[in-house]
């Protein structure tokens, strides 16, 4: 549910900003010192996407930002002014997973849940940038994810499904 | 945080005008280190002037044969870049060696420069701290010093510049291009950040106003002997220990030329051009030279207790990455 | 019972919840015009306020009020009522926010509240603070010798050191073999990954309903009710999810207290959520010094033990957690005595964190026994099984099942032990140095008394209900899958209901007790139900299960069937259709069986498998492999029995290589309050993993015979990790974590 009002501010400072989420176009009054993390959650209470730190040291407030992954709480939500911003209701919902969230369901990449939505778009940023070949790879380039409940190994086999099954869709379809 | 003005910049010269006109003004980048200093309230800043509408976002070919990187090329993007991986692979190296793959696809080339020391007194407001409030003191020479300087430290200060890309720029002789109030100007990396000494809170020579507009690479990118190895404390998403990048020329066993700088010791990326020209310019590629050469460039080294740790491990270190880039390629 | 889901892989029935962000944890509810608040913390470490001013404070957009102890609202003197049942019995709970006295380093002081998340944190920054700061002292290494060290204390649940048996100073004295050794382990935090947060919405009858990050909805109900006065009607407890916990969430935290205070006198609903560097001012686990002493004869065999240890603990509170104990149950010996003392320092009391005590003191007898092998030339698994202990000697008592060998024998199989090369600093490749350790693990399995409800609608769908949490341990699927086999239902069928104090009373989340307790307290409300199917089923005309009892038959695929004849059956839905149209209801209350359980303990044991790599230059290291094998009674969902004990392989990593909150002595604070600085394991630091569940039937322990596995999968690793890097390099370290510059 999203409450649009909620966001208008009445601050002289605020700042006119045109975000697109999930494919919602909103145009708010943000103030400039509301992060988009808290935008998110606070806010178009889309909260999914998780604090864990709120300092970029954690990962659980990963998104994709203009398709790119980052920390969404170090974002001010000002600066991303015509962005369009993808959070982990936008990949799926509880009844049509998507093919990482359904794998990480498969392989229990997780144990609490809390940072699980920001592991998952992380991967998923991860595959679309296009650098990891091997496990090691995947390893490394999740490495900016904390699992304080150490769910690494299952998380490295779930990504490391999707990726077996996207390179198997590939090649059937050349 | 505190409550602050947001101004999006159309133009560098108007950009500086703002930021020269009045007190307490920031610009913004990549945000990934100042956003994290403002909610800490490390930082105050009245005003943010958003750089990112600039067009500082390409990387091009000079004519004298180097690189020039745009101020606000992402980190991912500079290390990635095909020229960067082929031509200069101890900075796509160095790059990749630090933060974390979200923190890189935001933070740009100039941030980066800028950013600040990962001081645990300077991150706290509630402790003293020169650097972020002279005169307060600096219980860190005492204290949780683990991670801080041993070379060029002073007695109000012994903080350490945190990038992995610096050190690897320093080593590369990297050409930081500024433009402010008073026009265009080129510094030198390896005089771009400052030593602590009476006044730890000033970072840089930049003065108020002046905006890095990009960062140039020389021709000379040590694309088949160089090296950054990185030591810290888990095996990834940690800030260095100590590090090294370095690049070497070497032609039948002799070092023709070389660019060899130190993370993690010091309150800039520490290199010695002149100990270069006299320890590794000439010699053989081998373990003595390597030797004598980290002997002088960490003459003077001191610990603070905790930290006491790299005075052993500064050196092997050294000698690691320039046996690593001397035998680059070959299967050893 | 069946068992054709009992062992199995079984998802996540929350999974999907969990990965598409519909899954809402405390700070994720939402109610009209809710306010927001932020914590100031204190700057010094012991002392008073002499000043506190809110008027910048005030002047934020959207202020709305600074409490402080000077204008707090009336709070309870008697410090009795700020108990909890997580609370230890010595000492006086904080009281935040009830006088000028400031006790640790981070405590709230004052709490900004303002119509925004934003305007409340620059709220918190504008409260100026002036300190009449007292001496103070944060350092162990001072404090064991100048602090008042108190024995044998008592906490609730928690035992003391058993009697010493035997003489262990004569038999130390006259042995042939002497090891005498301190072991030191930090101050370590949970760092669960979801912040402590509470969202008290303050309903228009002016009841409350809570939504807390807890391992107790009933525990944090209790400490609200209280306190502020209410009864436990008016305040009902939620949390359906919870974000990691690992023992932090047992007690309730301070923002639980401050949220509801702000709540009640602003007549609003609050939300409060801590921030990370706020989370190193809670409980964690105490900073431990541990002396211990073995004597053995030449060939290994175990004749004196004497374990001392020291903890640190807050000087308004006793906190205690069994430390020494390990030592005395692991290995078998008659000559042995175990003293635990605590040391009072001017720090937050510390709290119970995965596998409390066993995570210190089974690292350090571990590495003793590793020492032990070490000095008499055995190998360490043939030294472990010359001491094997085959009855629990601290009490007297026989276990309930101890498969250990069989954990020594699977895990040394898999792990190819054979290979490792027993003198130091043999195995190499270049730089790195390569080593090969083990250790062994245990952790208790008590059962708790619970309760649980079950409710079967005339449809067949079940729900089941109790106010236990899921902190990520599985505990949904696995109460699920428990109810399923009991009634023969497929998990689509089951709803789990947890986390609410409207549902049946659960204990504590916390000591690897919840499947034994709560998964016993399901399993018979769920056979309470069967009965009563039964009985419907028997009544239809022409029945075949006329006459039968219980015993007789099985509820499968949503059938019962006369065992004597699996032909023969009636479908639930037949036999509900003769039911009244009401959901058939059923609580059960369950507890240990004194008559079963006297004369046993009852444990969960592992044996631990470690390869490291060491850079001989740097001294980094790199946990290339663990294999653990596991003695944890009947595995009731395979696939989340699995996850729990890679993440206490995980936890092992971390607090063998990484995890330590450093202390700044003269300020009293601890400094690398951040997940940049306090490092756990990431991604890249975790590499090959490999569980074995070791069969084990135990029919004393609960009626299930499961024993619990959220703790037992970090005791040991940290000693195996610790051995094999002693293996690869020569070096042993006797102070954990074990950072690169210990070892070059």
């Amino acid at each position: 549910m999203i409450n649009e009002a909620a966001v208008e501010r009445h601050s002289a400072l605020a700042v006119e900003t045109r975000l697109t989420v999930n494919g919602h176009a909103h145009t708010l009054y943000i103030e400039p010192w509301t992060s988009l993390l808290d935008l998110l959650r606070e806010n178009l209470r889309l909260t999914g996407s998780k604090k864990g730190c709120d300092h970029g040291q954690c990962g659980a407030c990963t998104v994709l930002l203009d398709g790119v992954r980052v920390n969404s709480c170090l974002c001010l939500a000002v600066m991303h002014d015509g962005a369009e911003v993808t959070t982990i209701e936008g990949l799926g919902g509880e009844t049509h997973l998507s093919p990482m969230q359904q794998a990480f369901v498969d392989h229990d990449g997780y144990q609490c849940g809390y940072c699980t939505p920001g592991q998952i778009c992380s991967a998923v940023g991860m595959l679309r940038e296009g650098h990891v070949k091997t496990e090691a790879d995947i390893r490394e380039q999740l490495s900016g994810n904390l699992c304080r409940c150490g769910a690494y190994p299952n998380i490295v086999a779930a990504v490391k499904h999707v990726m077996t099954a996207a390179a198997a869709g590939e090649g059937g379809a050349q | 945080m505190n409550n602050f003005q947001y101004v999006r910049a159309a133009d560098l010269s108007g950009a500086a005008q703002f930021a020269s006109s009045r007190d307490g003004v920031s610009f913004i980048a990549g945000g990934t280190n100042l956003v994290d200093l403002m909610k800490y309230s490390v930082v105050h800043p009245t005003a943010l002037v958003d750089l990112n509408r600039l067009s500082l976002h390409e990387i091009t070919d000079r004519p004298e044969g180097g690189v020039r990187i745009g101020a606000l090329v992402t980190n991912s993007n500079l290390a990635y870049h095909p020229v960067i991986s082929a031509r200069y692979p101890m900075l796509s190296r160095a790059i990749l060696a630090g933060a974390s793959p979200q923190l890189r696809n935001k933070a740009t080339t100039g941030g980066n420069l800028l950013q600040r020391t990962r001081c645990v007194y300077f991150y706290d407001p509630a402790v003293p701290c020169n650097k972020r409030e002279p005169g307060t003191g600096c219980p860190a020479k005492e204290g949780a010093n683990r991670i801080l300087a041993i070379l060029g430290t002073s007695v109000q200060c012994i903080a350490t510049h945190p990038s992995d890309m610096c050190v690897a720029m320093a080593a590369l002789s990297a050409i930081v291009q500024v433009t402010g109030p008073s026009g265009d100007r080129s510094v030198p990396l390896a005089d771009f950040h400052r030593l602590p000494g009476e006044h730890p809170e000033i970072d840089t020579v930049l003065s108020k106003g002046e905006i890095i507009t990009a960062v140039d690479l020389p021709a000379t990118g040590f694309a088949g002997n160089s090296a950054y190895v990185k030591v810290r404390d888990r095996q990834s998403y940690a800030f260095a220990l100590i590090s090294v990048a370095a690049g070497l020329e070497i032609v039948d066993g002799f070092i023709t030329h070389a660019g060899v700088a130190l993370g993690g010791v010091a309150h800039k990326p520490w290199r010695s051009a002149e100990l270069e020209q006299r320890l590794l310019v000439g010699k053989p590629a081998n373990r003595n030279t390597w030797h004598d050469f980290q002997t002088a460039l960490l003459d003077g080294a001191q610990g603070f207790g905790e930290n006491d740790f790299k005075l052993k491990l500064a050196p092997v270190t050294l000698v690691r990455a320039l046996e690593q880039a001397a035998h680059e390629g070959e299967t050893i | 019972m069946n068992t054709h889901l009992i062992g199995t892989d079984v998802n996540r029935i929350d999974g999907p919840a969990k990965v598409s962000g519909a899954a809402k944890y405390a700070g994720e509810f939402f109610a009209p015009d809710m306010l927001y608040a932020y914590v100031v913390s204190a700057s010094v470490t012991h002392g008073e306020i002499k000043s506190i001013n809110i008027d910048k404070a005030m002047k934020v957009p959207g202020a709305v009020k600074v409490f402080t102890h000077k204008n707090r609202p009336h709070l309870p003197w008697f410090d009795r009522t700020y108990l909890d049942e997580d609370a230890p019995i010595d000492g006086s709970p904080l009281r935040p926010l009830y006088d000028a006295r400031v006790h640790h380093n981070g405590q709230p002081i004052a709490l900004a509240v303002a119509e925004t998340f934003e305007a409340a944190r620059y709220m918190a920054t504008l409260v100026s603070i002036e300190y009449k700061a007292l001496t103070h002292q944060t350092d162990m290494a001072i404090a064991i010798h100048e602090a008042e060290k108190v024995k044998k204390t008592n906490r609730a649940g928690i035992e003391a050191p058993p009697k010493l048996r035997g003489n262990s100073a004569e038999a130390y004295a006259a042995a042939a073999i002497k090891l005498d050794k301190e072991y030191h382990s930090p101050t370590e935090f949970h760092n669960p990954m979801e912040l402590f947060t509470t969202t008290v919405v303050y309903n228009s009858d002016e009841t409350l309903t809570i939504y807390d990050k807890t391992q107790s909805v009933s525990n944090s109900q209790l400490y609200v009710t209280n306190i502020f006065g209410y009864s436990k009607d008016e305040v009902r407890v939620e949390s359906p999810f919870v974000g990691g916990a690992f023992g932090s969430a047992l007690r309730p935290q301070h923002q639980l207290f401050l949220a509801t205070l702000a709540a009640k006198v602003l007549k609003r609903s609050v939300r409060l959520t801590l921030t990370r560097d706020q989370m190193f001012t809670l409980c964690h686990r105490p900073e431990t010094l541990q002396e211990i002493r073995l004597g053995a004869d030449t060939d290994g065999t175990l004749q004196a033990i004497h374990t001392e240890t020291f903890q640190v603990t807050s000087r308004y509170e006793n906190y205690f957690e069994v430390i020494a104990n390990w030592s005395g149950l692991s290995y078998r010996c008659d000559n042995v005595t175990m003293e635990e003392s605590t040391v009072a320092m001017d720090t937050v009391t510390p709290g119970d964190m995965r596998a409390p005590g066993a995570a210190q003191g089974v690292w350090a007898i571990e590495t003793a026994m590793d020492e032990l092998a070490v000095a008499t030339g055995r190998d360490p698994i043939e030294l472990r099984l010359q001491n094997y202990a085959d009855k629990d000697q601290n009490h007297d008592k026989k276990y309930s099942s101890k498969e250990l060998k069989e954990c020594y024998r699977q895990g040394a199989e898999l792990f190819d032990w054979t290979r490792r090369k027993s003198k130091p600093r043999s195995n190499r490749r270049g730089s790195t140095l390569i080593g090969h350790g083990m250790a062994g693990g245990v952790w208790e399995s008590p059962q708790m008394p619970a309760a649980a409800k079950a409710s079967l609608s005339p449809d067949g769908t079940l729900t089941v209900a109790s106010g236990t949490s899921d902190i990520g341990t599985g505990t949904y699927t696995a109460m699920a899958i428990l109810a399923g086999e009991t009634l023969g239902l497929p998990l689509d069928r089951i709803i789990v209901k947890l986390g609410d104090t409207e549902l049946p009373v659960a204990p504590l989340e916390g000591g690897s007790w919840t499947i034994s307790s709560v998964g016993t307290a399901v399993t018979e409300a769920c056979k309470a139900v069967s009965k009563k199917v039964l009985k419907l089923a028997a009544g239809l005309d022409n029945s075949p299960l006329k006459g039968a009892s219980l015993k007789e038959v099985e509820f499968s695929e949503e059938r019962i069937l006369l065992r004597s004849d699996r032909s023969r059956f009636v479908s639930l839905q037949a036999a509900l259709a003769a039911g009244d149209g009401k959901p058939i209801v059923e609580k059960a209350k369950s507890g240990p069986s004194l008559l079963k359980q006297h004369g046993y303990k009852s444990f969960t044991h592992s044996a631990v498998f470690a390869e490291v790599e060491v850079d001989e230059d740097f001294g980094t290291v790199s946990v290339c492999r663990i294999v653990s094998a596991i003695a944890g009674g009947r595995i009731i969902n395979h696939e989340a029995a699995r996850s729990q004990i890679i993440g206490g392989i995980v936890w092992g990593i971390g607090m063998a290589l990484q995890e330590e909150a450093v202390t700044d002595h003269q300020l009293g604070r601890i400094m690398n309050h951040n997940f940049a600085e306090y490092h756990t394991p990431v991604n890249a630091d975790v590499h090959d993993i490999e569980v074995i569940f070791v069969p084990e039937v135990d029919d004393i322990v609960n009626p299930i015979g499961a024993k619990g596995l959220g703790e037992i999968g970090l005791v040991g690793v940290a000693a195996a990790i610790g051995n094999a890097i002693y293996n690869a390099t020569g070096v042993r370290v006797r102070k954990l974590p074990i950072t690169l510059d210990k070892l070059i």
